[in-house]
């Protein structure tokens, strides 16, 4: 597990054709992903800030749990 | 040189056949070799013609940035939508203004390669492209080599990053592109895609200036535009307006019906817009008050007597089936909104209840696609719901209009294609 930066935010981003809607990623971070009538996730659009060490630790595991590899974390700095 | 203020300017000279290369330098005159072209192209105000609207100087100076001498400028002729045949009846008349138009773009950009894109199922235009671009060959005009690709059609294969993916790997899919704008790249050649329109009129403001060019049009949208005019016409029409015609008096040049219940602007996935709007001008500055843009230039009239639920439920049912089913919110999603509207327009048993699904699923689909396709048909469903929403009470209350009965259909819904029948490459 890497370092937990401190400030800024974070949004979780899905490739949409790589997904095949297994629906872990909404398992491991319910917080972060709803799930829609056909299994595919839909995820939280607002961003979440990196001090929400629990939101932060459940997207990391989302990330590591899709099978398919179509979650990724995206930083996003705070505005100066 | 043709006049500045007279239409057509890219139509000039339409006469069922092309214009060779003779009679185009005849007619255009001789491309000014001293201009500086991004400062014109900026000047002029361009922008890009094949529904997005970003303006084209953006797009050039981001890919003038880009290394690399292998660079690409790709010419977008696919016409996706049915109901659209402007690039064709450009390439019809003035391949070679396209074809200028394009290698002007790979001159800024430093590009050593164009493809003009033409989908397989208009053998006509294929060789009218084929000839303009022998032409150039025999008189050995030096400049960038173009080659003439021919994928299959379908609705998404004209999208931008599916055509690259297409010219890629020969498959006509949606890329997914989680940063706008992106970099579309060839193997690792980064890719210029312009509409043909686009091209056509970057070959106008090449050989005439931004002054020129700007002497038609509004303020912030410069120049003419070509509008397919469809659905309730004598005859689909393709024609030249200045930006900021109003709607209504494109209708009357396409002898088109004027007092119509409704139009639908943009394409299967634009717009509908109510008759009574139909005053405002043509623009996208104007449009947008009512929610609209000017899209790919496309019309499509529907009369009083038609059902606009019904035309929504046949278009979607269509789009539906056109998803590249890459994505689950499109491929899941899309035939579930056609549903939920067969059920409003056929009056079925719990209508009501299929009214907030829909609202609901249109919601969630929303923006959750790789690329822009489930996006636009919700917003044509969400339009709908909102122009024609007198008929969907009377739907509701179970005594639906009688043209959702009639056999009468406007929009041009091609042949529907079994899943397995779909070509992507
Ligand atoms: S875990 Fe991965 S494949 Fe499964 S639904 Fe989530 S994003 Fe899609
Ligand atoms: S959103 Fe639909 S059309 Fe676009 S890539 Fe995904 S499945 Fe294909």
């Amino acid at each position: 597990m890497g370092v937990i930066r401190r400030g800024g935010s974070f949004v979780l981003k899905v490739n949409p054709i790589l997904c095949d809607g297994f629906g872990h990623c909404h398992e491991l971070a319910p917080d972060l992903v709803d799930i829609d009538e056909w299994g595919y996730p839909i995820i939280k659009k607002e961003p979440t800030p990196t001090g929400n060490v629990q939101a932060l630790q459940s997207a990391r595991y989302a990330v590591r749990g899709c099978p398919r590899q179509a979650l990724r974390i995206e930083r996003i700095a705070d505005q100066p | 040189m043709i006049s500045a203020n007279a239409l057509p300017r890219l139509l000039h000279h339409a006469s069922g056949r092309p214009l060779s290369l003779d009679e185009h330098d005849h007619e255009f005159g001789p491309i000014n070799p001293k201009a500086d072209l991004l400062t014109e192209l900026r000047d002029s105000g361009l922008t890009g013609r094949g529904g997005a609207g970003f303006p084209t100087s953006k797009k050039v100076e981001l890919l003038g940035e880009q290394r690399g001498h292998g660079k690409f400028v790709v010419v977008n002729a696919m016409e996706g939508e049915p109901s659209s045949h402007k690039d064709l009846a450009l390439l019809n008349a003035n391949p070679h203004l396209v074809i200028d138009g394009a290698e002007m773009l790979a001159h800024m950009i430093g590009a050593k390669r164009i493809a003009i894109c033409v989908s397989r199922d208009n053998p006509i235009v294929i060789n009218h492209v084929k000839r303009a671009l022998h032409e150039r060959t025999r008189r050995s005009l030096r400049g960038p080599e173009i080659e003439l690709h021919t994928p299959p059609w379908r609705y998404v294969a004209g999208e931008e990053s599916a055509l690259v993916h297409w010219l890629d790997d020969n498959e006509s899919l949606p890329q997914y592109r989680p940063h706008r704008p992106t970099i579309l790249r060839i193997g690792r050649s980064a890719v210029l895609v312009d509409n043909a329109e686009t091209c056509a009129n970057v070959g106008l403001i090449g050989r005439y200036g931004a002054q020129w060019y700007r002497q038609l049009g509004t303020a912030s949208s410069p120049g003419s535009t070509l509008v397919s005019v469809t659905g309730a016409v004598d005859r689909p029409h393709v024609i030249e307006v200045a930006l900021g015609t109003p709607v209504k008096a494109i209708l009357e040049v396409a002898g088109a019906d004027t007092d119509p219940l409704a139009i639908l602007l943009g394409g299967y996935g634009g717009t509908w817009f109510s008759g009574e709007n139909i005053r405002l001008p043509f623009a996208t500055e104007f449009l947008a008050e009512v929610g609209a843009s000017v899209g790919a230039g496309v019309i499509m009239v529907l009369p009083k007597q038609a059902c606009g639920l019904m035309e929504t439920y046949r278009i979607t049912k269509w789009m539906a089936n056109e998803s590249a089913r890459q994505c689950g919110p499109c491929a899941f999603g899309l035939p579930a909104l056609a549903d939920d509207l067969h059920q409003l327009v056929q009056g079925g048993k719990d209508r009501k209840q299929s009214l907030d699904r829909l609202v609901q699923r249109a919601a969630e689909i929303d923006g959750r696609g790789a690329c822009k396709h489930p996006d636009g048909v919700v917003r044509m469903v969400r339009t709908a719901l909102q122009v024609f929403s007198k008929d969907l009470q009377n739907h509701i209350n179970g005594s639906p209009c009688v043209g959702s009965r009639g056999t009468k259909f406007y929009a041009t819904v091609p042949k529907f294609e079994r899943e397995e029948d779909l070509v992507w490459e």
